[in-house]
C-alpha cells in the first residue's frame, strides 16, 4: 500500500446508513497493516509537541515507534505507564484539540492518527489476553476512591500500582460512572471495552463495591474514622441535569438526556429481553449542541426517531467534538442552529405535542469569548414534535459535599481541590474530575485522578 | 447479591421481604427508601422501607405487585437474592431532626393507605421509640387487603381501621374518618402525614388544608437511578421543580401539584400511558412498564 505521508490512514466505519438502525460500534479501527501504516507516518519527535497535548502525558512517539515495528505488547506497555484505560481514551477522547492538534505533522498536512493508534494497541493487548500486574504485595494502608468513572478508576489504578489496598464505592449497580451510563454503546461498546478496563483495575487489586451510595448508605468521615479508610478520592461526578425552566418541561415526554441516555446505556432498554422501558418517539427534539446531546440524538435515531438537534447558536460554537458532528449528519440528524425553545406545547393528556421555539442571532462575544445569540423579535414559531430531551450540561451532586464536614464547594456546587494535587479543604480528602470543574472530558477526569493519587501518595507517605 | 431471609405474604398481591443490606441498614431513617433491581436485565425499583433491624442488618420491604417487574420479584422465596440493594435514599423525615421536648408537644395523625401502610410504620414506631403516640388512620379497599394491623396497633396510639366496602371495622374513605375526629370527636393535629395512593394524598391534602393542619406526603414517581442523576421524578412543588429522589420523597402536600404528578406516574402505567407508549415506542417496548405481557 502506497502511504501519502500528508494524510491520514482512513479508518473503516460502518456505513451512515447501516449504522442509523443499529447500536453496534461506528467507528471499526485499524487493522494491524493499517496502523503500522499510520504509525510510519510519525516524524517521532525528540522534544514531542503531543505529549505536551495530553493530559495524561503518554509517551506517545515511543509507543507509536513500537506500532511501527509490530511490537504491540511494548506499545501497550508503554502506554499504561500514563493511562489507566486506553481502549476507551482512544474512542472518547478530544485528539483535535490535543495530542492531534498539536502534531508537526498536522502543519502541512493531517495529524498523526494517535487515538486511533490509541485504540488499535489498547485493543490488540485485551485481544491477546494482556493486562497490567498485580504489585507483588501491599503496603497495607486503605485509600477510598468514590465513584468509578475516569477519574476514580484513574486514581485506584495508580494507588494500586504504588501498593495501595484501594476500595471503590459505586452508588449504581454498575462501575465506569459516565462510560456506561452517559456513553452510548455505538461509540464505546460497554461488554466490549469498558468491562475489560474495569476488569484490568480488579486484576491491580483494587476492590470495587457497588450500590454504595456516599452520603447516605455511609458517609466519609464514617469511612476514615470507622472503616480505617486513611485518605479519601472524591470522583463523584457531575450528574445533577438542568432544565430550561419554560412552560411544560414538566409534561410526558420531556426527558433529561441523562434519563433518556441511563435508560439506554445502564439499563440496556434498547436492547430485547430488558426490561426498563425508554419512548423512543417519532419526532424528537434534543435541545442543547455538546457531546452528550449529539450521543442523545444519535441514540434517538437508532430507536426509529426523526431528530433535531435543537442550538441556540451556530454550528461554529456547536461544544460537541467535531467527529460527532460529522457522524450525526452523516446519519441523518437534522440541525435546527441559531433557534431556542421558549415553550413545551402539551395536549390534553399531559403529552409533549410541539414546542414553541425563536428564532436567534449572534451578538457581541460573550464571557466564553463565544458570540452571544439573541433573539429575533417576532421571529416565533412551533415545531411538531411528541419527544424532546433536555441536553443543557450538568452539574456536581450535592450528596458528598452536603454530608461531608470542612469539604468546602464553590458556587457552582464543585468541590475545591488544588489541581495539581487534587487536596480539598479536608485533611485526607482529595477530589478532581467534574465533581471538581463541572462537566468536561473523559480524558481531564482522568488527568485529576492521576494529580489525586500522587497527592495521596506524597500525603501518606509524609504521614 | 443480598439475600432475602424472609420472604412472606401479606395479602392478595402484597408481599413482604426482610434482606439482608447492613449498609442501609446501619444508617436508615424513617421516610428513607431503597431501589432493588433483581437480576442483570431487570429494572431499578424504588420500594419504601417498611422496617429494620440494625443489629441483624436487615431492612424490611413491602411491596405489591403493579405489573411485570413486581410480578416477577413477588415470586422470589427465602434464600434467594437481589442483585442488586441500594440505599437508603432520599430524606428521612422530618421529625426525626426536630427537638424531642418540641416534638413531644405535637399531635400527629398519620394516615395509610393501602401498601402506604408499609411506609408510615416505620414512622409510627420511632415515635413510638421516642415516648409518642401518634394516631394512625388506615384504609384499605376491603378486609382481605389491609396489611400490617397488628403491628401497627402496638406501636400507634388510637388507630383507626376504615375499609372503602365496610367488610371490616369502618366503611368509607380515610378522609371520612379523619372528618369524623376533628369535627365531630374533637381531636386537634398539629400535623399531618399521608401516604398512599396519589389520589388519597390529594384528597387528604385538600381536607387538611381546609382543616388548616400542616401536612405530609410522600411521593413514588417514576425513578430509574434515585441518587439525582435523571430528573424522571421530577414534580411541582409550590412554583419550584424538586427531584423526589433526593429532595424528597416527602414534600408539603399543600403545595404538591399532584395532578401533574399523577400524569407523570401514569407514563409507563395506565393503560392510556400504554396506548400512547406503544404508538411511541414502536418495537422498542419490550415490558417493564409494570403491564404488559
Amino acid at each position: 500500500m502506497d502511504i501519502d505521508v500528508l494524510k491520514k490512514v482512513p479508518v473503516r466505519e460502518q456505513e451512515p446508513q447501516v449504522r442509523a438502525k443499529n447500536f453496534e460500534e461506528v467507528c471499526l479501527g485499524y487493522n494491524m497493516e493499517e496502523a503500522q501504516n499510520e504509525a510510519s507516518r510519525c516524524l517521532k519527535c525528540k522534544n514531542a509537541r503531543c505529549v505536551t497535548g495530553c493530559p495524561v502525558s503518554i509517551n506517545i512517539p515511543g509507543f507509536i515507534k513500537e506500532v511501527q515495528d509490530g511490537n504491540i505488547e511494548e506499545a501497550y506497555k508503554i502506554i499504561s505507564e500514563s493511562s489507566a484505560l486506553p481502549a476507551v481514551c482512544g474512542r472518547v477522547c478530544p485528539q483535535e484539540s490535543q495530542c492531534e492538534g498539536k502534531c508537526v505533522r498536522g502543519v502541512k498536512g493531517e495529524p498523526i492518527s494517535i487515538g486511533k493508534l490509541e485504540r488499535f494497541t489498547a485493543d490488540w493487548a485485551r485481544e491477546h489476553g494482556i493486562s497490567p500486574k498485580k504489585p507483588e504485595k501491599t503496603n497495607g494502608r486503605k485509600v477510598a476512591v468514590i465513584g468509578s468513572g475516569p477519574s476514580g478508576v484513574t486514581c485506584a489504578g495508580d494507588l494500586a500500582k504504588l501498593g495501595y489496598e484501594v476500595t471503590i464505592f459505586e452508588a449504581l449497580h454498575e462501575p465506569g460512572g459516565v462510560l456506561v451510563y452517559g456513553i452510548p454503546e455505538f461509540r464505546l461498546p460497554k461488554e466490549g471495552v469498558v468491562k475489560p478496563e474495569i476488569d484490568n483495575l480488579k486484576k491491580l487489586g483494587v476492590k470495587i463495591e457497588t450500590n454504595v451510595v456516599i452520603g447516605k448508605s455511609t458517609t466519609i468521615d464514617e469511612l476514615m474514622e470507622e472503616e480505617g479508610f486513611e485518605a479519601v478520592f472524591v470522583g463523584s461526578g457531575a450528574g445533577l441535569p438542568k432544565f430550561m425552566g419554560i412552560p411544560g418541561e414538566n409534561a410526558n415526554g420531556v426527558f433529561s438526556a441523562n434519563e433518556y441516555l441511563t435508560r439506554s446505556n445502564l439499563m440496556k432498554a434498547f436492547q430485547e429481553g430488558y426490561d426498563t422501558p425508554i419512548v423512543a418517539g417519532k419526532k424528537v427534539a434534543v435541545v442543547g449542541g455538546g457531546n452528550v446531546a449529539m450521543d442523545a440524538a444519535r441514540t434517538a435515531l437508532r430507536l426509529g426517531a426523526e431528530v433535531h438537534i435543537v442550538y441556540r447558536r451556530s454550528e461554529e460554537e456547536l461544544p460537541a467534538r467535531v467527529e460527532e458532528v460529522h457522524h450525526a449528519k452523516e446519519e441523518g440528524i437534522i440541525f435546527d442552529l441559531l433557534t431556542n425553545p421558549i415553550e413545551i406545547l402539551v395536549d390534553d393528556n399531559g403529552w409533549v405535542k410541539g414546542m414553541k421555539c425563536i428564532r436567534m442571532e449572534l451578538g457581541e462575544p460573550d464571557a466564553s469569548g463565544r458570540r452571544r445569540p439573541v433573539e429575533i423579535p417576532n421571529s416565533e414559531f412551533e415545531l411538531e414534535l411528541d419527544t424532546v430531551i433536555m441536553s443543557l450540561g450538568t452539574s456536581p451532586n450535592p450528596l458528598i459535599s452536603s454530608t461531608t464536614k470542612g469539604l468546602e464547594i464553590n458556587k457552582h456546587k464543585c468541590i475545591i481541590a488544588e489541581a495539581e494535587n487534587g487536596q480539598t479543604s479536608k485533611e485526607g480528602v482529595f477530589a478532581g474530575g467534574d465533581a471538581v470543574t463541572g462537566a468536561a472530558t473523559v480524558i481531564l477526569a482522568m488527568e485529576a485522578g492521576k494529580a489525586g493519587a500522587k497527592g495521596i501518595h506524597e500525603y501518606l507517605s509524609k504521614k | 447479591m443480598y439475600k432475602i431471609l424472609k420472604a412472606e405474604k401479606l395479602a392478595d398481591k402484597i408481599f413482604l421481604m426482610d434482606v439482608e443490606a447492613k449498609r442501609i441498614a446501619k444508617s436508615c431513617q424513617p421516610g428513607q427508601f431503597i431501589i432493588a433491581k433483581m437480576d442483570d436485565k431487570g429494572e431499578r425499583i424504588p420500594l419504601t422501607i417498611c422496617d429494620y433491624n440494625r443489629e441483624a442488618g436487615t431492612i424490611t420491604i413491602v411491596f405489591q405487585i403493579v405489573g411485570a417487574s413486581t410480578e416477577k420479584m413477588a415470586a422470589l422465596q427465602e434464600g434467594d437474592s437481589f442483585r442488586d440493594f441500594t440505599g437508603p435514599l432520599g430524606q428521612a423525615s422530618e421529625f426525626v431532626h426536630e427537638d424531642l421536648e418540641i416534638l413531644k408537644k405535637k399531635k400527629m395523625l398519620f394516615v395509610a393507605g393501602g401498601v402506604g401502610t408499609a411506609p408510615v410504620y416505620p414512622q409510627v414506631k420511632w415515635l413510638h421509640q421516642h415516648g409518642i403516640a401518634a394516631d394512625v388512620i388506615m384504609g384499605s379497599k376491603t378486609k382481605d387487603l389491609l396489611i400490617l394491623e397488628k403491628e401497627m396497633k402496638e406501636v400507634a396510639g388510637n388507630l383507626y381501621v376504615t375499609t372503602d366496602d365496610g367488610s371490616y371495622e369502618r366503611k368509607g374513605m380515610v378522609t371520612e374518618v379523619m372528618k369524623d375526629l376533628v369535627n365531630n370527636q374533637g381531636k386537634k393535629y398539629d400535623v399531618c402525614v399521608a401516604i398512599g395512593p396519589m389520589i388519597m394524598m390529594k384528597f387528604v391534602s385538600l381536607l387538611t388544608k381546609e382543616l388548616q393542619i400542616p401536612t405530609v406526603v410522600s411521593l413514588n414517581p417514576i425513578m430509574v437511578d434515585g441518587t439525582g442523576m435523571c430528573g424522571a421524578c421530577r414534580v411541582t412543588v409550590g412554583n419550584e421543580v424538586k427531584f423526589a429522589c433526593v429532595d424528597g420523597p416527602e414534600f408539603d402536600g399543600h403545595l404538591v401539584n399532584f395532578d401533574e404528578a399523577m400524569k407523570r406516574q401514569q407514563m409507563y402505567k395506565t393503560a392510556e400511558g400504554r396506548a400512547v407508549l406503544k404508538l411511541r415506542e414502536g418495537d422498542t417496548h419490550h415490558g417493564g412498564c409494570g403491564q404488559c405481557e
